[in-house]
């Protein structure tokens, strides 16, 4: 299948983007047991982790879905994807994203107003309006900006496994494999956000376990998948046509001189040559290298302002170089009628 | 509504006769012709009489070379046969047991079409009183994943109107009143000059397509992935076994001794 760069940007991107929110939205949750107004006041505070958070994904999802409706041969009609959600998964993506933003939107409204509120009162102990804030609000919102992301993504991985005709996503790694590559990437994203000043997070050396294990299953995964759809049962052109039983089926006349619709979009080839290098390259600059960073974070904590972008940078090249391989190592099943094996 | 509706017992489709088909093109360019004019049209190309020209046809007709020992044995649709007896990958078939298909290409209007289902919009969808599977090209936004969905390449993107455009199986014929009715027909099949394409009712036992398709064994494509083709395709019919071909090659041997003694010298004088 031909990778085309738009997707491309859009899934990693927005991938990254609602894994960010994803553990945003805990984070925020997480507040929610130990309700104490004063702390709130300070960790909310622009700048700080929460926002920068919130600001980031709101980025990386927005440009990724804007960037989606590049692929389209009609983007002015893009509304219309929000009606199927009955039967097709891609339109569910496209009401879950638009209802993630609900969360996120009422997240910083919230913090818009507050912030307001506590300009106009100055550095006065007693706060003088009403603040929105309250431990309630912020779980709400959290945890379904969370559910949201994780939702969003879930329907994204869903859009490639339900496709029957191609082997390379028709199966269970799909899924699983964009949600944890989500919650990666976010997890790598927010580790950078952590050493922005006033970055601080609570919890960061769980965060820092966090990446190393989704580093280290993201690698895992990869590899069980690679093995899967390296052990392609061969299907043939005598399958395709129905001919098989008379004999080896063989194109010898293509119906057209020219490339087509077909042949080019899911005829691509290029890849295959150089999937072994190029799966190294994931594994390697993907996954262990940042796993072995943010470890490194743990030990030595005078890399880990430097590890977490080092860690976002090779990390992130991996993971476009891994969505890369997942569309053009992909084989459709229209390529057997023009004798592909 | 991209969700399927229940399925009526009409099943409009194709049945294409593989042992006829000579492979002229005709129902491909009869199919472009009436389409770039009917109501699913135009279908224009991208760079028609240029370098590379490109758009889309609802019809493409394959070549295929099926090489095997199986194709003498009059036993079709029997268990494989052992693999070809001639090395797969030469470039020359072996004439004695080789025959060239026709295969034309196009949508089979499923029973369960994935390319409805995964349509974000509704401008996909599958017709309940025939069965035909239809783009509303108003309503597409050309995402392509009905292209994806699809096992039999039966939709392609008009670069020029960026929207999927599909066989219709010529709805704009078959139930128009302003044709004779025996011009009701979609066009590919009143092109085709051996009759190798005949549309009916499948859903319907007794219709013609059906008793055709019940007598020459005819069959459904990858019928394993679970789309429920409707059209169906009739398999070559058998060959000659092959053992005239091979007696035709075989090398003459000559009895020298009872020529004359001039033969034998020409004989001789030929064989250096």
């Amino acid at each position: 299948m031909r990778p085309s760069f738009s997707i491309l940007f859009f899934t990693v991107m927005s991938g990254a983007g609602y894994g960010l929110w994803m553990i945003v939205g805990v984070a925020l949750a997480m507040f929610w047991p130990e309700t104490s107004s004063g702390e709130f006041l300070t960790l909310l505070r622009w700048p700080g982790f929460h926002i920068y958070g919130l600001a980031a994904g709101f980025l990386l999802v927005s440009s990724g879905l804007l960037s989606s409706l590049w692929h389209l041969g009609r983007p002015a009609r893009a509304w219309r994807a929000f009606s199927q959600w009955r039967s097709s998964w891609l339109s569910r993506e496209g009401v879950t994203a638009i209802f993630t933003f609900a969360p996120a939107l009422g997240i910083a409204v919230v913090v818009a107003h507050d912030a307001w509120i506590m300009r106009t009162i100055g550095d006065e102990p007693v706060v003088g309006g009403t603040l929105w804030f309250t431990a309630t609000t912020l779980a709400i919102l959290g945890t379904l900006l969370a559910i949201g992301s994780v939702l969003t993504v879930f329907c994204t991985g869903n859009i490639y496994a339900c496709l029957k005709p191609v082997r390379a996503w028709h199966n269970r790694y799909v899924v699983a494999g964009y949600l944890l590559l989500g919650i990666y990437s976010g997890g790598l994203l927010a580790w950078a956000l952590c050493t922005l000043p006033h970055g601080h997070m609570r919890g960061t050396r769980w965060l820092l376990a966090g990446v190393v294990a989704a580093a280290l299953a993201g690698a895992l995964l990869k590899h069980f998948y690679w093995r899967f759809i390296d052990r392609e049962r061969e299907s043939t052109t005598g399958v395709a046509t129905g001919l098989g039983h008379l004999g080896t089926v063989r194109s010898f006349e293509q119906p057209h001189t020219e490339e087509n619709y077909l042949t080019h979009e899911m005829g691509f080839r290029i890849a295959r040559k150089h999937s072994r290098k190029l799966r190294r390259i994931v594994v390697v600059a993907g996954f262990l290298l940042p796993a072995a960073l943010a470890l490194l974070a743990v030990f030595v904590p005078g890399s880990w302002r430097v590890g977490a972008w080092i860690a976002l940078v090779t990390g992130m090249t991996g993971l476009f170089v891994e969505r890369w391989l997942f569309f053009a190592e992909a084989r459709h099943t229209v390529m057997l009628y023009y004798g592909a094996r | 509504m991209t969700s399927l509706p229940t399925a009526g017992p009409r099943k409009l489709g194709l049945v294409i006769d593989l042992d006829t088909c000579v492979g002229c093109h005709a129902c491909a360019v009869a199919c472009k012709e009436w389409n770039d004019g009917g109501a699913f049209g135009p279908l224009p190309d991208a760079d028609p009489y240029g370098a590379e020209p490109m758009g889309v046809w609802f019809n493409r007709v394959h070549g295929y070379e099926v090489q095997g020992s199986g194709i003498g044995d009059s036993r079709l649709g029997k268990a494989e046969p052992r693999a070809a007896r001639s090395n797969p990958e030469s470039p020359i078939p072996n004439p004695a047991n080789a025959m060239s298909v026709h295969f034309p290409r196009s949508c089979l209007h499923c029973e369960t079409p994935a390319c409805v289902t995964v349509c974000p919009t509704g401008a996909s969808y599958k017709r309940a009183e025939d069965g035909i599977v239809l783009v509303d090209e108003d309503k597409c936004i050309g995402c392509q994943l009905c292209a994806w969905a699809c096992p039999y390449g039966a939709r392609e993107l008009s670069a020029k109107r960026g929207v999927m455009q599909k066989c219709t199986l010529c709805v704009d014929r078959i139930y128009n009143e302003t044709l004779d009715e025996a011009d009701r027909q979609p066009a590919c099949v009143m092109a085709c000059p051996t009759r190798a394409r005949h549309f009916g009712d499948l859903g319907d036992s007794d219709s013609a397509v059906s008793r055709l398709v019940a007598e020459r064994g005819g069959y459904a494509l990858m019928p394993e992935l679970g789309y429920a083709p409707v059209n169906r395709y009739l398999p070559p019919r058998p060959r000659r076994d092959g053992t005239t071909a091979a007696k035709a090659t075989v090398t003459e041997s000559i009895d020298t001794a009872q020529m004359s003694p001039l033969l034998r010298w020409v004989d001789r004088v030929l064989s250096r």
